[in-house]
């Protein structure tokens, strides 16, 4: 197969240089990889991760992303995938559940944390409490329980204890 | 409440079904085939390497691992894991190779009938593990049996000889066989002619030991599929705008704007089927907007031009509320049921002097569940396949059935992890709209509803209104009970006779029957046309709310600690039968109140200035009491201790009952805190969390402590246990630290109105 350098004009042998084309469609990281969404740009993230690359750790929560099942990281700061369209994401980093564990499994302390506690419900909450718990031990390393009580996130199963345990255990242990 | 059963699914004969299979690569199956071949071998190449369409329960791969069946949906509830354990345990695996995947629906065709492979598939009425106790440690039992035959043979010693641990075969020597080892060879003996004996209790090893959710690691990275989370090729996504009025009809519908979205393909509408159950078709008129994706979907629902035109019924939760405290306080008026009447409540009650009466109001409530109804069909002419969150897959068949007029082993319908039940997906209206849609575009349809409709569009939890009336003798003694409640059956738009419509609204068991020698339970039946059903923990949630706040009450009047009065109506341990083959053992309940009491240090109830409250309540033949502390700053309300004792009998992984119900509590404190739903026009006027809002962390207690008395008798199911008595607990609690007796839920509001 030819190389781009091979399609080269040869210098001498023509006067038009053709500029590359411009790429249309939005830079954007997520979990640390490179991805171009060439789609409707005003498309929610929420709807991006799940239906274009199927990441679908992050849940449909409402449509205003009341419940917290939506939320992501963006450049580190706690977002809802719901509110925000992919246009607003050119050159950003995005984190979602998905990328919390480290490349070769490992599990991220606050993972683990929920695991040991048995954190989860039905489950389909957990990685919006992930994800704001992570956003909360980057803001306070130790958090007080006054700050835990500030976490957006609605559970019915109930998992609201043993989240504050395991978001304590973490701490914790990142404090040893 | 009861939900119907098919007596071919309660009438399962599991030694029948039991086979044992030779899987490929050496593998060791003990489960169900499907086919009705299955007395003659089954040639391992046919096998394949999955068990989804095989049925097993267990299966031992030549490398050790173990990979078991799990046949409940699990919505929460912990089923996966718990019914693996019970497998797990008499099967004596390594846990830690251990793996479980959902079975979804077992259907096989029965002269054109749909045969239930599996038997019990249906989750969250509190029945899964103690169906499984009855017959899925079998399955583990036949496994291990084999196993050790396949080593007695090897070693040419008897089996008898053998022990098991963790995932190995011990021979006499101390040599060790990986159970992978002898799978193949295992896969070969003919199982016994008679049952293999289960477990002594005491050789349990993992059955009573903790464990967390098996699948907790694929949780918290992401990687657990709901039927959300599924696609399929060529599936188009449906969202819906759902009539108000489920008697309404479309007005006007312009859909041009909506067709010019990039991605959107199509609109159609849905009716209801005349003459159909509630649940088994389309709730209300429906216009589907079908699109490439969800977000095209979703713009071109906002560009519809639509109209409702209103139904015949225009009711409000004002006037529903009003009928119901009407007919409570008629004395004239005749109940729809006479649920007990024990002695003579009238005769004795003339007598006394010390009379005490309350009346308690609870609002209507919706299911909420976190992951919204969704549904992932494909129909075809020769076969369908559909991804569901359901919690009773047979009855999601019915409708598929019904609708397709497929043959019973045509319909494929599998259940990955569910976002939450809590009787909703004991309904299958949204089953009914996706298969409806996917005929109608002749595609694959991925359904989802969105926030709005799942609030707007459900079936919902009567409110009710309970009126009691008690009389006490000179030893303080309640001596007469006479309770009248009034609410809308789940049961009544379900086609079940008219006789039977309070089951779903009262326990003819419930406290405190048995306790009092004269106690009368009516039930007035109140006309509602809006959508009903199954809600989680009824009746037990609201009765217990009203029964234990009312002995709050009678502890007050008697100037009298709770805890004392409390257990002098209990008295002595004993069994009272109770009639329905049910009893009441009177010292297992005085029991969880004792522990409660004693770790909240309920000797403190005078003295502290913050409010301690207690209730108690028994489901199914399991014991639950709650125990709460609470302060007031203000008007700012704080829970500042919450402690659950309970017994289920044995318990099979005390690490899930905890969270279960821990859970279970702090659902019924955030239910009974904040939430109530109203209607106008037959309009609910909710429409998101922010009009139903599930508590806060921050109004929620920081800990739950769980006291789990051991037990031996089989085990209770405990999916809600948590809940009858957290509510009143709490009330009661409220009422010692703030003077205000919330008759009313939900609580927050009345308490704010009251103080």
């Amino acid at each position: 197969m030819a190389s781009a350098q091979d399609q080269l004009p040869t210098p001498g042998t023509s006067n038009t240089i053709v500029p590359e084309k411009v790429r249309e469609g939005v830079d954007l990281e997520i979990n640390g990889r490179s991805y171009r969404h060439t789609g409707d740009d005003q498309m929610p993230l929420l709807w991006y991760l799940r239906d274009v690359l199927r990441l679908t750790g992050t849940k449909y929560s409402g449509e205003h992303g009341e419940g917290g099942y939506d939320l992501v990281l963006v450049d580190g700061k706690l977002a809802s995938a719901t509110t925000l369209p992919v246009a607003k994401l050119a050159g950003k980093a995005v984190t979602t559940v998905e990328g919390l564990a480290a490349s070769d499994g490992k599990l991220h302390p606050l993972q683990q944390a929920f695991v040991d506690e048995d954190a989860i419900g039905c489950g389909y909450c957990t990685p919006g409490w992930l994800m704001a718990s992570l956003d909360l031990l980057n803001r306070h390393p130790q958090p007080s329980d006054n700050d835990i009580d500030q976490l957006p996130n609605l559970c019915r199963c109930g998992c609201q204890t043993r989240v504050r345990r395991a978001i304590k255990r973490a701490a914790k242990g990142a404090h040893a | 409440m009861s939900h119907p059963h098919d007596t071919t699914t309660m009438a399962l004969s599991r030694r029948r079904f039991l086979k044992v299979l030779a899987g490929t690569a050496g593998a060791l199956i003990v489960g169900i085939p499907f086919a009705d071949a299955a007395d003659a071998p089954v040639p391992a190449a046919l096998l394949g390497d999955t068990l989804y369409g095989l049925g097993a329960y267990v299966r031992i791969d030549a490398d050790g691992n173990v990979l078991i069946g799990i046949r409940d949906p699990d919505t929460g509830t912990g089923t996966s894991t718990s019914l693996a354990r019970i497998i797990a345990d008499e099967l004596d695996a390594d846990w830690t190779l251990v793996s479980v995947v959902s079975l979804g629906l077992g259907v096989e065709d029965d002269n054109g009938k749909p045969r239930w492979t599996y038997g019990h598939q249906t989750s969250g009425l509190g029945d899964s593990v103690p169906a499984a106790w009855a017959d899925l440690r079998e399955a583990g039992a036949l496994a291990r049996w084999l196993l050790m035959q396949a080593a007695a043979r090897r070693l040419g010693v008897p089996a008898d000889r053998l022990r098991c641990e963790e995932g190995s075969v011990i021979a006499p020597d101390g040599r060790r066989f990986g159970y992978g080892s002898l799978a193949e060879a295992a896969a070969k003996i003919a199982p016994p002619a008679n049952p293999v004996p289960t477990k002594a209790p005491e050789h349990y090893t993992l059955i009573g030991q903790p464990a967390g959710d098996i699948d907790a690691r694929a949780i918290v990275t992401g990687q657990t599929a709901y039927a959300l989370d599924t696609y399929m090729a060529e599936a188009l996504v449906a969202v819906l705008s759902h009539c108000p009025w489920s008697d309404g009809s479309v007005d006007s519908l312009d859909t041009t704007e909506t067709l010019a979205v990039k991605g959107v393909v199509k609109v159609v509408q849905l009716k209801p089927e005349a003459g159909i159950p509630l649940g088994q078709t389309v709730r209300s008129p429906a216009v589907a907007v079908l699109a490439e994706n969800t977000w095209a979907a979703l713009q071109g629902r906002a560009k519809l031009k639509l109209q409702w035109k209103a139904g015949a019924q225009s009711e409000s939760s004002a006037w529903f509320e009003q009928q119901a405290a009407d007919v409570v306080n008629d004395k004239d008026a005749q109940p729809a049921a006479r649920v007990r009447n024990d002695g003579d409540v009238d005769a004795v009650a003339k007598k006394s002097k010390n009379r005490l009466e309350a009346t308690y109001v609870q609002p209507w409530l919706a299911h909420a569940t976190p992951e919204p109804m969704n549904c992932l069909a494909k129909i075809d002419k020769d076969g369908a396949t559909l991804v569901v969150p359901t919690q009773a897959p047979q009855q999601a068949w019915k409708v598929v059935q019904r609708l397709t007029g497929l043959a019973p082993a045509q319909i494929q319908i599998s259940v990955p992890r569910v976002g939450g039940g809590y009787g909703r997906r004991l309904d299958h209206d949204f089953v009914a709209e996706a298969v409806m849609l996917a005929k109608a575009v002749e595609k694959p349809v991925k359904l989802m509803w969105t926030r709005d409709e799942d609030l707007t569009q459900d079936f919902y939890r009567s409110g009710s209104v309970h009126k009691f009336s008690a009389t006490l003798d000179g030893k303080r003694q309640i001596v007469t009970w006479n309770q009248r409640m009034a609410s809308a059956s789940a049961l009544a738009q379900r086609g079940l006779g008219d006789n039977r419509l309070w089951t779903s609204e009262v326990d003819a068991h419930q406290l405190p029957a048995g306790l009092v020698p004269n106690l009368r339970s009516d039930w007035y039946s109140l006309p509602s046309a809006m959508l009903r059903g199954p809600s989680r923990g009824m009746p037990h949630v609201s009765n217990a709310f009203a029964v234990e706040s009312f002995i709050d009450e009678i502890a007050h009047s008697l100037k009298e600690d709770p805890l004392v009065t409390r257990l002098r109506l209990i008295g002595e341990p004993r069994m009272i039968p109770l009639g329905d083959g049910r009893t009441l053992d009177t010292g297992r309940l005085a029991n969880v109140l004792k522990l409660v009491a004693d770790r909240i240090e309920w000797k403190n109830w005078l003295r502290t200035v913050n409010g301690l409250g207690m209730a108690c309540w028994h489901v199914n033949g399991a014991y639950v009491a709650h125990a709460i502390e609470t302060s007031l700053q203000g008007d700012k309300l704080n829970i500042e201790r919450v402690v659950c004792a309970v017994d289920v009998g044995r318990v099979i992984n005390p690490m899930g009952l905890e969270g279960q119900v821990a859970g279970a509590t702090l659902d019924a404190l955030s239910t009974a805190l904040n939430l109530s739903l109203s209607y106008k026009d037959s309009q609910i006027q909710q429409h998101n969390w922010k009009d139903y809002p599930l508590a806060s962390m921050a109004q929620l207690p920081d800990t739950t402590e769980v006291i789990i008395v051991p037990g031996d008798g089989d085990p209770a199911g405990a999916s809600f246990l948590g809940m009858p008595s957290a509510a009143p607990a709490l009330a009661n609690a409220v009422f010692r630290v703030s003077a205000v007796r919330v008759r009313r839920l939900p609580l927050l509001k009345e308490m704010l109105r009251m103080l």
